[in-house]
């Protein structure tokens, strides 16, 4: 689908062919793209496959808590949940990650160590993205020196919507390079990018710039993720791996609050990519509410009954 | 038809414009109503798409009703629960006020149930009793409440708080004054409920009267089918905190809605004696259903 003219290497040598290649992308059918999310969200999971999706969802949850209002006692009680989300069934699965503001990624370093659980980081001035360069990458720095394996970044909205491309992959590729071993999570804020066209263009931006995951939202602003926009990345993931042979990851985020949304989430991977992409290390669902569902869910197919809120904890 | 003989040519003026208005009667078409349920707010048709026959006392077809499914009382309990904090939270005074709003509701609405083979005066006990738990709202945590005496610089307060969620169980006889008398002290007392009806009519021409009456969405659900399929999820549900099985006859599904509610430790009201709906219901349906809060409070001088 790369309908491009000059090898990827060369798109990035100048604003000019920047600008060319990601106008040079194909338009994103958007009444076909929603069709298609909506047809996708109407498979019926039960049973063990339900089961299943269930544990796996639990498995891909980068547990999330991005509030003014965190405190160090907030974020143990946040990563002694990520380690053990159901304290009264063993065999529930740990999450995939923990996500908090740099400040309190040392608390979470602490509390984290030796679980295997991946701790992320938002950076990059979360969540506008308006603070000069040298701050972001500092800001970046900051986090992994402090324990960070993972840096969720956002991307300048405001060049990218301006035109200014090139300004943002380079900035994308220096906080790349101020990650070091990190695995770095690109924000591309859809809700903010207007366009699916918009989506697409900030997918490829973000991926040929070496963002290992494309994330939809920051969770700040609504809408945030929805299953057309994740549709598209996901194409444009596949298309990046067809097109260089890197593969990259996805990271819904923000909105999805119930089992039913993430199984859908987890068709459309299925159907899309493929179930290359079925797995903690290529999916994630940056979300808080959905553990919650998620556990009740799972006890509704364990005891046969259906679970209440006050069983389990508010974060 | 009118069978009024039609002249070829109007004699006068005066005839002609007799005659003008006489067109040909039209038969109306019926519009029949579909018996759907009442969650939280809306009336949405059965989610299994399932409808059963609903007859009258002399067995002739009279409606087609939803028949609710365990995933209706899934949805009807995230309706109650997003109702309870606001309701709860209403002024005592302002829950007397609805509910005697509902009474006038009932009360002009009277000759409807009565077409749904109510007798009359059955509704006007039900109209009586709505405004009796009416007056009862801002009164109730005088009589169950107040303070208590204690050796010590404090005072102590006791106060009668709703329970959450309440899933009832309607009784089939006396149908309106029996539905209305396990409804209205539920919601009364700051609960939101889930009443289980197998009187679709009478039961939801009622949420129709409550759709009307100023009470906000999701207070009431009404799920019409069979208690024996939708109670036990409801008597099970983790997010249920009390259970009504007064109008159940089934003593043996009773008993199974019992055992399934201890699991999770809900209150159960359930009488060993067969119920005079007609009489004085005195306090217990509604205290069934308060929990007592005591808070100790310094005092200063």
């Amino acid at each position: 689908m790369t309908a491009t003219m000059t090898p990827l290497s060369e798109v990035t040598r100048s604003d000019a062919a920047l600008r060319m290649f990601l106008h040079g992308l194909p338009g994103v059918d958007q009444v076909g793209a929603q069709a298609r999310a909506a047809a996708l969200g109407t498979r019926s999971i039960k049973t063990t496959a339900k089961a299943w999706a269930i544990d796996l969802s639990i498995r891909m949850v980068d547990l999330t808590t991005l509030e003014g209002a965190d405190t160090p006692g907030k974020v143990r009680a946040l990563c002694a949940k990520a380690r053990q989300p159901d304290p009264s069934d063993p065999g529930c699965p740990p999450v995939a990650a923990i996500c908090v503001y740099p400040a309190m990624v040392p608390v979470a370093a602490e509390a984290l160590r030796g679980s295997g659980i991946h701790l992320a980081s938002v950076a990059t001035a979360f969540p506008s993205g308006q603070a000069p360069l040298s701050v972001k990458l500092d800001d970046t720095r900051a986090a992994v020196a402090a324990g960070a394996d993972e840096i969720d970044m956002v991307i300048s909205r405001g060049a990218f919507l301006a035109g200014r491309y090139l300004e943002v992959f380079e900035e994308i590729a220096a906080v790349k390079e101020a990650c070091g071993d990190a695995h770095l999570k690109v924000i591309l804020e859809t809700g903010e990018l207007v366009t699916y066209d918009n989506v697409r263009r900030a997918s490829w931006l973000a991926m040929l710039a070496g963002g290992d995951f494309i994330k939809t939202s920051t969770g700040k602003v609504q809408p945030a993720a929805t299953l057309p926009v994740t549709l598209i990345m996901l194409e444009a993931v596949r298309d990046f791996l067809a097109a260089t042979g890197r593969k990259v990851g996805v990271k819904p985020a923000g909105g999805i609050r119930t089992t039913k949304d993430a199984i859908k989430y987890l068709v459309m991977v299925n159907e899309t990519v493929g179930d290359g992409w079925l797995d903690p290390d290529w999916f994630r669902f940056g979300a808080s509410t959905l553990l919650n569902d998620l556990l009740m869910q799972r006890t509704k197919l364990a005891t046969g009954h259906y679970a209440g809120p006050d069983y389990f904890t508010l974060d | 038809m009118p069978s009024k003989k039609k002249d070829s040519a109007p004699k006068s003026a005066e005839a002609a414009a007799a005659a003008v208005p006489e067109e040909p009667q039209r038969t109306r078409l019926a519009v029949r109503k579909t018996y759907k349920l009442y969650v939280g707010g809306a009336f949405p048709r059965s989610e299994s798409g399932r409808t059963y026959v609903v007859a009258d006392s002399k067995g002739n077809f009279v409606a087609n009703a939803a028949q609710a499914s365990r995933k209706d009382a899934r949805d009807a309990v995230l309706a109650a629960r997003a109702a309870f904090g606001k309701w709860s939270g209403a002024t005592a005074y302002n829950r007397g006020q609805v509910v005697y709003r509902v009474a006038e509701m009932l009360e002009s609405r009277r000759d409807e149930f009565v077409s749904l083979e109510v007798p009359a005066a059955e509704v006007d006990a039900a109209v009586d009793r709505l405004v009796w738990y009416a007056g009862w709202t801002d009164k109730i945590a005088q009589v169950l409440g107040g303070a208590n005496p204690v050796a010590g610089p404090y005072f102590n307060l006791s106060s009668p708080e709703p329970s959450g969620i309440v899933a009832i169980v309607a009784p089939r006889k006396p149908t309106l004054l029996g539905l209305v008398s396990v409804i209205a002290p539920v919601i009364a007392t700051g609960n939101t409920c889930i009443v289980i009806s197998d009187a679709p009519r009478v039961a939801i021409t009622l949420a129709e009267v409550l759709a009307t009456s100023d009470l906000p969405g999701g207070v009431v659900n009404i799920l019409t089918g069979s208690a024996a399929e939708i109670g036990p999820w409801l008597a099970s549900h983790a997010d249920v905190n009390g259970v009504d099985l007064t109008g159940l006859a089934d003593a043996k599904l009773a008993v199974t809605l019992e055992q399934a509610a201890a699991e999770t430790l809900k209150r159960v009201r359930r009488p060993a004696a067969a119920l005079d709906w007609s009489g004085d219901p005195g306090l217990v349906p509604m205290t069934a259903f308060l929990e007592t809060k005591t808070v100790w409070h310094p005092k200063g001088l």
